[in-house]
């Protein structure tokens, strides 16, 4: 336990490839994690201003996993996510409004205000919702996996699943489904250390949490996930080999939360010092900034202007939200059963 | 008319269904090389290959909800639980995921897949293997309950199951699967939330599904020695419940006994005589008498068993109270 | 806002009412508790105070013609305010549903007026109970479909409750005692020239209703005796000079009766209770009811507390009382809740008769004339007494002889020497 190292020190950014990036494609990782930010600390105030209520858990400081996946995904592909997944949802191409209207609970909601904060699903947009029983949405991404199969195609299903998930009995017996009969599954453990409020250590038997596939013969690997470009890197691997033979991968992403489980959550587990060395030195949406000035890609001016732009983004999808209607009364009846 | 095993009939339905819609396919444990635990499925997996019968683990929460992820994008499974003893390892999915996802999602994906298996006690089988359920799978909205007593409905009705686009829960019963009776040659389908009398009379109506209507039958056999005349109604699907139905023949009979092979307390049985006396109050003559199990967990020694269980005896001093006599 | 006014219950056993006549006219407006009309009920004929005010707009019910109680009889509203009668007479029977709040948005962008729940009407729109009357809903549904009533049924099915069968077998039993016309000889009830059939009024059902019930239901028993009445009457004499002198209401005979009779019901208060079914009720306080004779009937009102008044105090009570209901004036209250019956028949020259208990109460005194009397006295003596004859009917179930004896024992005490009562 005491030499658990869940994250390897001082990994610099770096392309593996040693490959110029193109820069359209770091401005826009560069856009979209300030925009996955933004919002989230704006769904953070609207809370606190009670303009909704019920669980909230934000993705704050998790950026650069979200937006790394998602750079190396498809539009075709799925993704099945657990109840920490607004902006999975907005990469996913949800609209940043439909999400803040959801989280509202608005009738212009991606679920017309009956899913709220842990279901955010577009059937158009591939996203299969966020679940609320961790763990849960693992099998179902096995049969997600099994239909791509079934029907011949070669997409893909990103399956994200917290690190305590990770113990939980459906994700064993769907890794063993995924594994036994090569559903394109790739399972990704967003191992932000902490389930709830307990150190992963103190609930779990192995050291890195990508062991867990070796029981099912599964391959397997780990990232940092603080590292936008890495993600992108090591995904599009996984992703590109997962279409030629349809086997599934389990991948520990290495991350961290800046805020609480919830908002209601003060992190009195966790010490101070921790959490501002995630924010100072490993910082996803600084580290691409300082990459990006290393690289001339960018100046600070251009850098400051994008994050403007998010926020303005992020304000007129509140404003938006705020002006919905609330979903008539009547349709509470509504989808429970299709005919 | 052919007659037909009820396995033979469910594994018609299944075939026919399979060969119509190349989405359909089936899961369970031992469904496919074994030919089933029960034989329901027996030669499905040479007639369709492994592509549309698949051997699962037992892993009942794990194949459930890889049966719904199927059915979230465009697949039409089929699971089969040994018994639905087993089946309430996968209640999470069942009822957490495939009966909210419709709603949760405001509407966009509906789940269209069927869990089907054996309900209720057989004989000798000890507590764990002996629990009927649809008290729970009923309580809950987003799905379809649909129980089965003879071979010419349990065909019509999985036809109707598997082409159903929600979660239909459907239960068998392993007394059952030998049980014969005249299943008509060609294509037929028995629509879902449409109940069947199973023998007319005007005395009194009985209410019972799956195996129990045997019993209930037989009891309405001995009172019609008396001149009783007996209404024997099977609702078929226990959600959404034909109410039509049962308060016509309640109107008719003006009393009401209702069968269960499951205990009393919060079950389909109390659901039915909370409608009727608010829908038929003026026309009761009589309380409604219910006959369920005992309310403790299944014996295994047979005499115990044989009076948990309700039996003819049982059903028919119900049906004297409700009239009288 | 229109409003349907219905039939009241003024009376415990009162089932339906008739509409004696309408002190208002359509048009005219009606003060809230202004007397509008008059109905009669099983027992009196009673002035009815509004529940509401508002020009009387309809009368359903015309003056002579009978309504079940709850049944709209009227229509109050607005001077010259349309009303939809069926639309009205619905509503008032069914229970309101409350109007569904409008979702969240739609009340943001348009408010709709709030709708007014109409109130639902109490106590007034629950059936009368037939007092724990078991019956299965679907008999009481048959037996209003046919009107018939439920506690001339007996019922087979658990505690009495009245079923399907009962109801089935009483209508045919109602059917086979209709004589079949064919091999009818001389029908008793086949009017002969000149024969008057007269309709009943409500008074005369509930008589010939509770009266045959009560004969039936409750096994009667009869103890007779005579009194000397000598000091009786000096005390009555006595008791009446005072009052010329003093300009007070004269005492009667039957004044004295009910003094004597309620302190006597004091000692026995066997005597003074009911049969409840399941139970025998004893009660706490004397009210002696007395029979009066009045058109087309009898009414008994009560002497409250009877045993705890003087003689003057009664005489005045039973004087207003007696007017009250001779002009069929009396109010529910005054004539409900009677433990005790007197009839006193002595003034038409009656000696002696029986009297059918008036229930719920045990008993009742039938009173006989006094008449002068050979008697043979103490000493062998045969002397000449004024001497009254009275006879009790009991309720056995309630009272047994030697406790019925004992009881007009100790009257009798009381009527031969009235400074017993004191004792």
């Amino acid at each position: 336990m005491a030499n658990l190292q869940v994250f390897d020190q001082g990994q610099k950014m770096s392309a593996k490839k040693k490959l110029p990036y193109d820069k359209a494609l770091l401005v826009s990782m560069h856009k979209q994690m300030c925009l996955f930010r933004r919002f989230e600390e704006r769904v953070g105030l609207a809370y606190t201003k009670q303009k909704f209520s019920g669980f909230c858990h934000l993705h704050i400081g998790q950026e650069g996993l979200a937006v790394g996946v998602q750079g190396a995904l498809r539009e075709s592909d799925y993704m099945i996510s657990g109840y920490r997944s607004h902006t999975q949802a907005i990469g996913k191409g949800i609209s940043p409004s439909a999400v803040m209207a959801e989280l509202f609970g608005k009738v212009d909601g991606c679920c017309r205000g009956k899913g709220g904060s842990m279901h955010m699903f577009s059937k158009e947009k591939r996203f299969l919702g966020g679940h609320g029983i961790v763990g849960g949405q693992c099998p179902i991404a096995a049969g997600v996996g099994f239909k791509i199969r079934y029907s011949n195609e070669n997409d893909v299903c990103v399956c994200y699943l917290g690190d305590a998930a990770s113990n939980q009995g459906q994700f064993f017996e769907a890794m063993n489904m995924a594994a036994t009969w090569d559903l394109p599954v790739l399972f990704i453990i967003e191992n932000n250390k902490y389930g709830m409020g307990t150190d992963i250590r103190r609930t779990t038997s192995v050291d890195h949490l990508w062991k867990r596939a070796q029981a099912f013969d599964m391959t397997h690997s780990d990232i940092d996930g603080m590292n936008v470009l890495a993600v992108y890197e090591h995904v599009s691997g996984i992703v590109e080999q997962m279409r030629r033979d349809k086997k599934p991968h389990l991948l520990e992403a290495l991350t961290y939360r800046y805020r609480g489980h919830s908002v209601s959550d003060p992190g009195t587990y966790r010490s101070k010092e921790e959490v501002e060395d995630y924010q100072k030195n490993r910082d996803p949406i600084i580290q691409l900034e300082r990459y990006l000035l290393e690289q001339k890609m960018a100046s600070e001016e251009e850098l400051k202007a994008w994050d403007k732009e998010a926020k303005e983004k992020c304000k007129e999808a509140e404003e938006f939200a705020d002006a919905s209607p609330n979903p008539p009364v009547e349709e509470l009846w509504e989808h429970v059963l299709v005919d | 008319m052919p007659s037909l095993t009820m396995r033979e009939a469910l594994g018609q339905a299944m075939a026919e269904e399979m060969d119509r819609d190349n989405k359909v396919f089936l899961m369970g444990e031992e469904v496919g090389l074994y030919n089933g635990a029960y034989k329901v499925s027996k030669g499905l997996l040479d007639r369709f290959g492994p592509k549309r019968v698949w051997d699962a683990p037992i892993s009942e929460g794990g194949f459930a909800g890889l049966g719904i992820g199927a059915a979230m994008v465009g697949l039409r499974p089929v699971v089969e639980f040994m018994t639905w003893n087993f089946g309430i390892q996968a209640f999470d999915q069942i009822f957490n995921h495939a009966a909210k996802m419709l709603y949760m999602s405001g509407g966009q994906f509906n789940i269209p897949i069927v869990f089907r298996g054996p309900n209720g006690a057989a004989h000798m089988l000890g507590a764990q293997h002996s629990h009927a359920y649809e008290p729970m799978l009923t309580n809950v909205p987003g799905v379809k309950v649909v129980s089965v007593a003879t071979p010419y409905d349990a065909k019509g009705l999985l036809k109707s199951a598997i082409r159903d686009n929600n979660p239909v829960l459907f239960l068998e019963s392993e007394m059952m699967y030998g049980f014969k009776g005249e299943v008509p040659e060609g294509e037929y389908v028995i629509p879902l939330g449409v109940g069947d009398i199973k023998r007319e009379g005007s005395h009194v109506t009985l209410i019972a599904w799956n195996k129990i209507l045997h019993k209930s039958l037989e009891a309405a056999e001995v009172l019609a020695k008396e001149g009783i005349e007996v209404e024997v109604l099977d609702p078929r699907t226990l959600l959404p419940l034909d109410e039509d139905l049962i308060f016509a023949s309640v109107r008719k009979t003006h009393r009401l006994v209702i069968v269960e092979e499951t205990w009393s307390f919060g079950s389909v049985g109390a659901q039915i005589a909370d409608r009727v006396q608010k829908e038929c109050f003026d026309e009761l003559d009589a309380p409604i008498s219910r006959v369920t199990n005992e309310f403790v967990p299944m014996p295994y020694n047979e005499n115990q068993e044989h009076h948990v269980v309700p039996q003819v005896d049982r059903i028919v001093q119900a049906i004297r109270e409700v009239l009288y006599i | 806002m229109a409003e349907i006014i219905e039939m009241p219950k003024l009376s415990d056993t009162m089932e339906e009412g008739g509409i004696a006549s309408w002190l208002k006219k359509e048009g005219e407006f009606i003060e809230e508790g202004e007397a509008f009309v008059e109905i009669e009920t099983d027992k009196a004929t009673m002035e009815y105070n509004s529940p509401a005010e508002g020009y009387l707009l309809k009368i359903l019910v015309p003056a002579g013609k009978t309504s079940p109680l709850n049944q709209p009889i009227a229509v109050l509203g607005e001077k010259g305010e349309k009303v939809d009668i069926a639309a009205l007479t619905q509503k008032s029977g069914k229970p309101t549903s409350v109007p569904e709040a409008p979702s969240k948005a739609k009340a943001e962008s348009a408010p709709e007026p709030k709708a007014k729940a109409p109130e639902p009407r109490a106590a007034a729109s629950s059936p009368s109970p037939t007092e724990r009357m078991r019956a299965s809903p679907l008999a009481k549904k048959m037996a209003a479909d046919k009107q018939l009533s439920l506690d001339q049924i007996e019922g087979s099915g658990p505690q009495g409750r009245v079923v399907q069968r009962d109801i089935e077998n009483a209508l045919r039993e109602g059917e086979g005692q209709k004589p079949a016309p064919v091999e009818a000889k001389a029908p008793a009830a086949a009017p002969q020239k000149g024969d008057q059939d007269l309709p009943l009024s409500m008074m005369r059902k509930t008589i010939a209703k509770r009266l045959q019930s009560a004969k039936s239901e409750a096994p009667h028993f009869y103890l007779t005796r005579s009194v000397n009445m000598t000091r009786f009457n000096d005390w009555r004499t006595r008791l009446n000079l005072e009052a010329e002198e003093r300009k007070l209401p004269k005492v009667s005979v039957n004044d004295l009766l009910v003094l004597a009779a309620a302190r006597a019901l004091v000692k026995h208060p066997e005597v003074n209770s009911s049969w409840q079914g399941d139970s025998i009720r004893r009660f706490a306080a004397v009210h002696v009811a007395i029979a009066v004779a009045i058109p087309d009937g009898l009414i008994t009102p009560v002497i409250s507390n009877a045993n705890q008044l003087g003689a003057r105090d009664i005489a005045a009570q039973s004087r207003e009382l007696i007017e009250k209901a001779k002009k069929g004036q009396l109010k529910p209250e005054e004539y409900q809740g009677g433990t005790f019956s007197i009839s006193n028949l002595g003034m038409m020259g009656i000696e002696h008769f029986t009297a059918i208990i008036n229930p719920p109460q045990a008993a009742i005194l039938a009173v006989g004339a006094t008449i002068p009397t050979p008697w043979v006295g103490a000493e062998g003596v045969v002397l000449v007494q004024p001497r009254m004859t009275m006879t009790l009917s009991c309720d056995h179930r309630v009272v047994d002889g030697a406790v019925g004896a004992s009881f007009l024992q100790t009257l009798a005490a009381y009527l031969e020497d009235p400074l017993l009562i004191l004792s």
